[in-house]
């Protein structure tokens, strides 16, 4: 069974290669849109029914059957909407801002293989890719804060800056202790290696440091509580999107789930062992990966979730001092001990 | 290095509009801040958005319609204020006001007080990052309401005094909902140190931020929760007892540290505090009247007249000067969201953004308060 692989000679068959391949493309680029814009709609339905049931209220419950269709309603309000901006603003950067975001987003959610057949992209340096698409998103909240010629929006944009930064950096490097026992940076390989058990019990205790680092910072990179200071309702209004309506608020509100979503999915394919089932129980059914992969990603979403709906926000300074003070030289000692580990052998193997 | 590479660098303030729309004044308060990157170099309150010179309007109306005017004021804490003022008007006509009225507005203020406090640390929480807070904070003040609505019609603008008494006697249900809401909230305020005020980030953002010393909160005019975490002991309930205050025991709650931590503390021991009055008294409401007949037309003897009191936000203070006609010459309310603000400059230059928000937060402001 392996359907991408039939699709792929099938189409091959049918018609010349320079034909097929654009076809091929086209169809994964639809396929994967689909994907962006069901989990980008079902991520906000998500949240705000998670934050309902934590804040003891029911959550959207009018627009289709328990408010199922509130957010295809709500995107449709932001589609028909007029695009307002201010008259000072630059235009260009102002309008290319957000592309870059949800671009990016759009790029990286190619990398991760959802069953053993179904991933558009495999690279040799899959999570070097994803650390380097997920940084290159922080540009378009730079730019949207810059070019909104609005103070409240530059104070956002810097700091947005200041935080992509410094918690790439923790990103990393826990990525990498991980990648020290796998020796390599394909996520097909990646997986491939947790055959037998996942990381996260392979890794035993470097692993667990590295897996709590990675969520400490991932939550940083998609900018959400406790560390949502970009946007820092009470204090910045909206932040850097202040001066966006219409569609293009809804890009950088979009963009923010779906980076959501990539942190998690991340850290499903790296510790938790992205399809695979635990204990091996659905092997014989491929198929099943797709759901022990939403499963996984869904438990870590609702992670964040729980982070945000509980924790007060961090102040810029200790933002910075936590990143740089604490959890990149626990990082870096983590990483040494890990390859001293995987040196010496210490790692449970199966 | 060449100098032209440091100049290039320099940094310059910049000024930045707080308000009159921002979601952290609650309110249409202004503040003009001038900032250096994200440190805050001065606060410039500009007031005046609600003004709607109640003052002014006092001198126009009759005694019986001021009270009305006042729960506009501060409307978290609408029947104190209502309660200050017919205490003002109770003294200066030297009646002799019934000992259950006394205890019914001991009471019912201070649930007012929890009501306010709730509400506050559920804005507080909001204000810092965390969105929880204001539902669990709503939710206790919801009880408070609905004790109040069953028992004088209203839920935020009381109106329940009158002068010589209240408006008329409470519900027959009141005593067991408010024995049912004290048992309530004593499982539920252990409920707010668990989600805000022990949390490492929250202590963090609040320890040692917006410090205000005790000379300085004397100085400002600081009062209620604001002077009592700077150690300046100024509660009007304890030193100028009024009402059934002094057949009760309670603690003034006093802290030294003057930071919005302490702050913050003061409020949430506040309401224990007020539970433990509202426990003393519940059970002792003493049989008769509600009020004490007064004339149609209230003339207050000519003279000067003052009385405080404390409300959720501090000590309001209630001064009429009477010309023995039926309106006032002029009444002049000391109100504790102004003296407040006006110290927001002195504690919050020095500090970021996000400390100016938790100090302004731990300050209480409820604007039309401070507008009048």
């Amino acid at each position: 069974m392996n359907i991408t692989k039939n699709i792929h000679e099938w189409l091959f068959s049918l018609m010349p290669a320079t034909t097929a391949s654009i076809v091929e493309m086209v169809l994964i680029a639809v396929v994967y849109l689909g994907i962006f814009a069901v989990a980008g709609l079902y991520l906000v339905l998500l949240e705000r029914k998670v934050a309902a049931w934590f804040q003891l209220r029911l959550g959207p419950n009018r627009v289709g059957y328990q408010g199922l269709l509130q957010t295809m309603a709500d995107a449709l309000k932001l589609v028909s909407k007029e695009l307002t901006g201010t008259i000072k603003a630059d235009k260009f950067l102002y309008n290319l801002a957000p592309y870059f975001v949800i671009i990016t987003a759009l790029m990286a959610i190619s990398l991760f293989p959802f069953t053993q057949e179904f991933q558009a992209f495999d690279i040799n340096i899959g999570i070097f890719f994803l650390i380097a698409i997920s940084s290159i998103g922080v540009i378009g909240i730079l730019l949207a804060g810059w070019s909104s010629n609005n103070k409240f929006a530059l104070i956002g944009a810097m700091r947005s800056g200041v935080q992509t930064i410094s918690y790439e950096l923790s990103v990393g490097l826990s990525l990498l202790t991980m990648v020290l026992m796998t020796g390599s940076l394909q996520l097909s390989q990646i997986v491939e290696v947790q055959k037998h058990g996942w990381l996260i019990v392979q890794g035993h205790i470097p692993a667990v440091i590295a897996f709590m680092i990675y969520m400490i910072a991932g939550t940083a990179e998609t900018n959400r509580a406790p560390f949502d200071l970009v946007e820092a309702e009470s204090e910045l209004g909206a932040g850097f999107h202040t001066e966006y309506s219409g569609m293009k608020f809804a890009y950088f509100f979009l963009a923010e789930f779906i980076n959501m979503f990539i942190i998690a999915s991340i850290a499903t394919t790296v510790f938790f062992g992205a399809y695979l089932s635990p204990f091996g129980i659905t092997e014989n059914i491929p198929l099943l990966g797709v759901f022990w992969f939403l499963i996984k990603t869904l438990a870590i979403i609702f992670l964040m979730m729980w982070f945000r709906w509980t924790f007060p926000r961090l102040r810029i300074d200790q933002l910075l001092v936590l990143e740089w003070k604490y959890l990149l030289p626990l990082n870096l000692m983590n990483l040494i001990i890990m390859a001293l580990m995987v040196l010496l052998g210490l790692t449970i193997q199966f | 290095m060449d100098t032209t590479v440091i100049n290039n660098f320099k940094s310059e303030e910049y000024q930045i509009n707080m308000g009159p729309q921002h979601p952290a004044t609650h309110g249409v308060l202004r503040l003009l801040l001038t900032i250096d990157g994200e440190i805050i170099k001065r606060v410039e309150p500009d007031l005046g958005y609600i003004h709607r010179s109640i003052e002014k309007m006092c001198e126009r109306d009759s005694y019986q319609q001021i009270v009305h005017l006042t729960d506009r004021m501060d409307y978290l804490s609408s029947h104190i204020n209502n309660e200050a003022v017919c205490l003002t008007v109770e003294n200066a006509l030297q009646l002799e006001i019934p000992e259950r009225v006394k205890v019914i507005r001991t009471i019912i203020a201070e649930l007012t007080r929890i009501a306010s406090h709730t509400l506050w640390w559920g804005v507080m929480g909001m204000d810092v990052g965390a969105l929880t807070t204001y539902f669990y904070g709503f939710r206790d003040r919801e009880l408070i309401n609905d004790i109040f609505e069953e028992t004088c019609g209203a839920r935020l603008t009381m109106n329940y005094n009158i002068p010589g008494g209240l408006m008329f006697d409470i519900h027959p249900n009141f005593v067991k909902r408010t024995k049912e809401f004290i048992d309530h909230f004593k499982t539920k305020l252990p409920e707010y140190d668990l989600l805000l005020s022990n949390n490492i980030i929250f202590r963090k953002r609040m320890e040692g931020i917006g410090i205000l010393s005790k000379d300085d909160a004397i100085s400002f005019g600081a009062s209620g929760p604001v002077g009592r975490a700077s150690g300046y002991s100024c509660d009007v309930r304890k030193h100028h007892s009024y009402s059934a205050y002094d057949r009760v025991t309670f603690n003034e709650i006093l802290k030294t540290e003057g930071d919005t931590y302490a702050r913050y503390q003061v409020r949430i021991l506040e309401m224990w505090e007020s539970l433990s009055i509202i426990e003393q008294l519940i059970d002792n409401i003493p049989e008769g009247e509600f009020f004490t007949k007064t004339n149609t037309v209230i003339k207050l003897p000519e003279g000067e007249y003052y009385q405080k009191v404390e409300t959720a936000r501090g000590e309001l203070g209630v001064y009429i000067v009477s010309t023995g006609t039926k309106n006032p010459y002029r009444m002049k309310f000391r109100s504790p969201g102004f003296s407040n603000l006006s110290l927001l400059n002195h504690i919050a230059v020095g500090g970021k953004i996000g400390d100016l928000v938790a100090t302004m937060a731990t300050l209480d402001l409820v604007i039309p308060d401070i507008d009048r």
